[in-house]
């Protein structure tokens, strides 16, 4: 809209004297505002309970439960709940550093062991290649749902000869599962956009396979890699069925499992807390993706569209 | 530098025969072009040399060794593709420096062949840019530049300039016949387009179905074309046919007869070239600009015949004159001053020295 | 020119190295088998063989901590005909995925096409309409629990105390207790959670509609209706087709919204798949129902998976 605009003056001068050509038209400027106001509800609808949870993460306990005052609104400001969530839970301790620690761990084996296969799928030509190809789609769409029981068996296993059971190491052990054909999913479909030439250039100039990856097919590849490592980071933060799964001891949780297995006890909720840290848990992976909202997007839709 | 021989060189891929073993001497700093239609097995050859792609039967030497099983990294060959394929993360300069780092060049030498690289090819001021900044044309000359820095034996070149317009086409066309001559080294230089072959090449190597059609200096391609492929490929516009009987013309003379009331006497050098085919359906083929409206005053083996023009076509220097006999469009290249409106009959003269006969059993040239 | 071969040579030429045969029967890049092993490992032990290990379970008597041993189909069939709350199951999955995808595909849709529309904070609409897809979905549930809370219900206390609601007298709902305002509520918290997805998807498929499909249609006098239907919708159809496909995966397979909110209750009759399947193997440490329960999920993951994708090949036949 504002382009036509801008190539109007010349004309203007020339043909009328009138300036209204030089304004976007009235029912243009009421149109795009009607846009706007039709999106707000959206928007609303979106963050509505991110703003629940931070208004009742403020509110005083006797205000919170104060149920003839408006729940939409905190008439005094107190950190109790944040207090609180530092010093009598394993929110900051153990939760959050259990959680960085494993989303860490896990997205550097999933990333880095997803690449070189992600790439040789891609990109090279031996026999089995589609099968393989297929298999990683087939994975891919096997549900975590699916695979909780039986792992329970190959964490025991693994645990027999490496104590794991009950520690952050089992998950770090299974989110591969879901993490590695997600990234070979992704990286694929990026692999294919890197021209061949680039990368067989390369080869004449000199270098072998692995230097070739390293030096010149990954480096062109880094929108992708990158785009796979935050994908990888977000889905282990925010993992809850296998934490919930494997971990029983409370110093060894995750955030989202100990915000709901330890926050939660008996009948009397305590809202405030359990909102504190419902929105702090949130609070590192929405910064991380306002930091790098086109990956995020451009790993959504990678896709879906070609 | 290096002389490269190809053996009996064959190239499946599953379903296709690309390259159906072909044979072919290119010696020690020449310039060859191949060229012939699309999927006739360019690439494929080229591709095979530098090692991008196992040979299924065969031979390849490049110097004095056989390097069916030496990698592309130790063929010590340079590849200019089509699309140029420079590294978008590099900087021209690295981009040029790439492959003399990965052979542990020094530094000051690097910076001495990469500078002096640049001065050939003009694109000193671009060392610091990135190749997303860098025009077409540009880009094609640090694709250059990558490849002489490293002073390889071997120079390879995959249809490098059809990603050009035409007016800069024409421009690198003659850059790269300079560049050659001052960087004297083996060339192989694959095309689809005639003109650049002839223009660049020392010899041609003219490829149809995966088989070598003939090899020959671009004189000898345009003049001496051993096929009827060969001869319709090279020269442009491309070399009428015509079927044709060849009957006796009278005191151990030749003619072609090539209707009823048109035939055409053969040049008597010719004919004992010819005597052997006599009464049998051949091709008569000859190119346009032997079919005119020029009446020479001297010299023998002319002939004349009136056609009825249908489409004329002005190029300037010449007009090109499209007329049909027995149905079969015919071209040829008239004086634009001799040339009448279309529709009025226009006398031609043929000049049979340089006409050539095909067998149609084999479409080999007589 | 052409040179005869050298047969003399040919003949001379040493046998084949025992890499090249290789390359030969298997494809020039043998290398590739060595960069696929470490995935090929972690996901054969890790998926294929708990998978194949849940096909066991399923056909035994497997209980936590005791020998397990063959038992056929008496799971399966213990489930299908005794098992009175996996019908429900099946239900509320039905629905679950339906009723949740429908209201994606449409409230996407027309949140796509007005986010393509604005020009101004496009980036701040765009990202804050992402932030739930991103957030931990965990977390965020246990927002919603309290907006949905009976006692502290926000949507209640509106109805209480906001004219015209007030006057009306509805309510207080018990959103989380009543079984079909939990399955609701449960399938409306989905709805939030997958929203984003869509809505950024189909507005990539709709920027990427090249503009001179529009202008040819304006000339030859389509009205923006026209425009929708002829355009814009056809054209999105592998988009949404795509999208419908992740989703309804992603949608069958939920477990973390519904046993965060509900636990499967009230009276089990919110239950999807996976938290059937977690109450009868994790709770009620019966791995071999259990497993039985969570596999019937397979052939119902890959019909749709199959029924979709042969739409998407078929749209996406006619190319631009
Ligand atoms: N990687 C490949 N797999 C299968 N067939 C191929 C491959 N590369 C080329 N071909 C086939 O081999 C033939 C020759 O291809 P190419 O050498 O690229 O032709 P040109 O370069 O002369 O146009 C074509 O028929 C082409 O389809
Ligand atoms: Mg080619």
């Amino acid at each position: 809209m504002s382009s036509d605009t801008a190539t109007m003056p010349a004309m203007a001068k020339s043909e009328r004297t009138s300036l209204a050509l030089n304004r976007t038209p009235m029912w243009r400027q009421r149109k795009k505002l009607a846009n706007y106001l039709a999106l707000l509800p959206y928007i609303a609808f979106a963050l509505f309970p991110f703003y629940i949870m931070v208004i009742t993460s403020l509110k005083s306990n006797q205000e919170i439960n104060n149920l003839s005052k408006s729940p939409f609104w905190a008439t005094g400001i107190t950190t109790d709940h944040y207090v609180y969530l530092a010093q009598n839970t394993g929110f900051f301790d153990h939760w959050l550093l259990n959680t960085v620690i494993v989303a860490t761990v896990s997205t550097v084996i999933s990333v880095s062991v997803g690449t070189l296969g992600a790439y040789a799928l891609a990109r090279l030509r031996f026999r089995g290649v589609e099968m393989f190809g297929v298999a990683v789609f087939i994975t891919y769409l096997v549900p975590q749902s699916l695979l909780f029981i039986p792992l329970i068996n190959v964490v025991n296993a693994v645990d027999s000869v490496v104590p794991i059971r009950d520690t952050y190491w089992s998950l770090i052990l299974t989110y591969p599962t879901f993490l590695i054909p997600f990234v070979m999913w992704l990286l694929m479909g990026y692999f294919r956009t890197i021209p061949v030439e680039v990368e067989e250039c390369a080869y004449l100039d000199g270098c072998s396979r692995l230097s070739a990856l390293f030096r010149v097919v990954l480096p062109m590849a880094m929108p992708g890699i990158i785009c796979a490592v935050l994908f990888s980071y977000t889905l282990s933060w925010n993992e809850f069925l296998y934490s919930l799964v494997f971990i029983q001891d409370q110093a060894a949780k995750t955030l989202s499992v100990g915000v709901f297995t330890e926050l939660i006890r008996g009948d009397i909720y305590y809202w405030g807390s359990l909102m504190a840290a419902c929105f702090t848990g949130a609070i590192p992976i929405v910064v991380l993706y306002s930091f790098f909202m086109d990956y995020y997007v451009s790993g959504l839709t990678s896709g879906a569209i070609k | 530098m290096a002389a490269i021989e190809l053996r009996d060189l064959w190239k499946r891929y599953d379903r296709v025969e690309a390259v159906q073993g072909i044979n072919l001497d290119i010696r020690h700093n020449e310039f060859i072009a191949l060229v012939g239609p699309s999927g006739c097995g360019k690439t494929t050859t080229l591709r095979m040399i530098a090692g991008l792609e196992d040979i299924t039967a065969g031979e390849i030497r490049v110097g004095d060794r056989v390097v069916n099983e030496v990698p592309p990294k130790d063929r010590d060959i340079a590849m200019v593709f089509q699309n140029y394929a420079l590294y978008p993360h590099m900087t021209v300069y690295d981009n040029m420096a790439f492959g003399l780092k990965l052979r542990k060049t020094s530094k000051a030498e690097i910076d001495r062949r990469v500078r002096d690289a640049a001065d050939i090819l003009n694109i000193g001021e671009l060392l610091d840019r990135r190749p997303k900044q860098l025009s077409g044309g540009q880009r094609q000359r640090v694709a250059m530049g990558r490849a002489i820095v490293r002073n390889p034996q071997v120079f390879l070149f995959d249809e490098p300039l059809s990603n050009l317009d035409a007016k800069l086409r024409v421009q690198m066309r003659t850059e790269i016949k300079k560049i050659h001559r001052r960087v004297r080294t083996t060339v192989v230089y694959v095309t689809h387009d005639q003109i650049e072959a002839m223009t660049l090449a020392d010899r041609i190597v003219v490829m149809n179905f995966g088989l070598i059609e003939q090899v020959g200096t671009p004189d000898e391609m345009y003049n001496a074309p051993k096929t009827r492929f060969v001869a319709s490929f090279i020269g442009s516009p491309s070399m009428n046919f015509l079927p044709c009987r060849v009957v006796s013309g009278g005191n151990g003379s030749l003619a072609l007869r090539l209707t009823d009331k048109l035939s055409l006497a053969v040049p008597p050098e010719r004919a004992a070239r010819y005597r052997s085919h006599l009464d049998r359906e051949m091709v008569f083929g000859i190119r346009p600009e032997h079919i005119s409206d020029r009446r020479p005053n001297a010299g023998s083996g002319f002939e004349e015949f009136e056609a009825g023009m249908e489409v004329v076509e002005p190029m300037g220097i010449d007009t090109m004159v499209f007329f049909s006999i027995d149905g079969i469009e015919i071209c040829a290249r008239a004086r634009p001053r001799a040339v009448g409106p279309v529709g009025e009959a226009m006398p031609f003269t043929v000049d049979m020295n340089e006409m050539h006969l095909i067998d149609p059993a084999n479409d080999r040239v007589v | 020119m052409v040179a005869v071969t050298n047969i003399g040579r040919a003949e001379a030429r040493p046998p084949l190295s025992v890499r090249s045969r290789l390359r030969r029967s298997v494809g020039p890049d043998i290398d590739g088998y060595g960069f696929i092993l470490p995935s090929a490992i972690i996901m054969v032990s890790l998926v294929v063989y708990p998978f194949g290990l849940a096909v066991w379970y399923s056909l035994s008597d497997a209980f936590i901590g005791q020998p397990a041993s063959f038992i056929g189909l008496d799971n399966f069939i213990y489930i299908l005909t005794v098992d009175d709350i996996f019908p429900k199951v099946l239900r509320n999955t039905l629905l679950f995925a339906v009723i949740s995808v429908a209201c994606k595909v449409f409230f996407g849709l027309i949140c796509a096409l007005l986010l393509q529309r604005i020009t101004t904070f496009k980036r701040f609409f765009r990202g804050a309409m992402l932030i739930p897809f991103v957030a931990p979905t965990a977390l965020t549930t246990l927002g919603w629990w309290l907006i949905l809370d009976p006692t502290y219900s926000h949507i209640n206390w509106i109805l209480k105390h906001v004219w015209p609601f007030s006057e009306m007298g509805l309510g207080p709902y018990q959103f989380l207790a009543d079984p079909t305002l939990a399955l609701s509520s449960v399938i409306f918290v989905n709805f939030w959670r997958g929203l984003p997805f869509f809505v950024i998807t189909i507005l990539a498929g709709l920027v990427s509609i090249p503009d001179h499909l529009y202008e040819a249609a304006e000339i030859d006098g389509a009205s923006t209706w026209d425009k929708f239907w002829k355009i814009t919708l056809p054209l999105l159809r592998p988009v949404l087709a795509v999208v419908i496909l992740f989703s309804t995966i992603f949608t069958l397979a939920d477990f973390n919204i519904v046993f965060v909110l509900t636990r499967g209750g009230p009276m089990n009759e919110t239950h999807l798949f996976a938290t059937y399947s977690y109450t009868y193997g994790i709770l009620n440490h019966d791995i071999g129902l259990g497993a039985a329960v969570s596999l019937f999920l397979f052939p119902i993951l890959a019909f749709t998976v199959i029924f979709l994708l042969r739409l998407i090949r078929r749209d996406t036949a006619y190319e631009l």
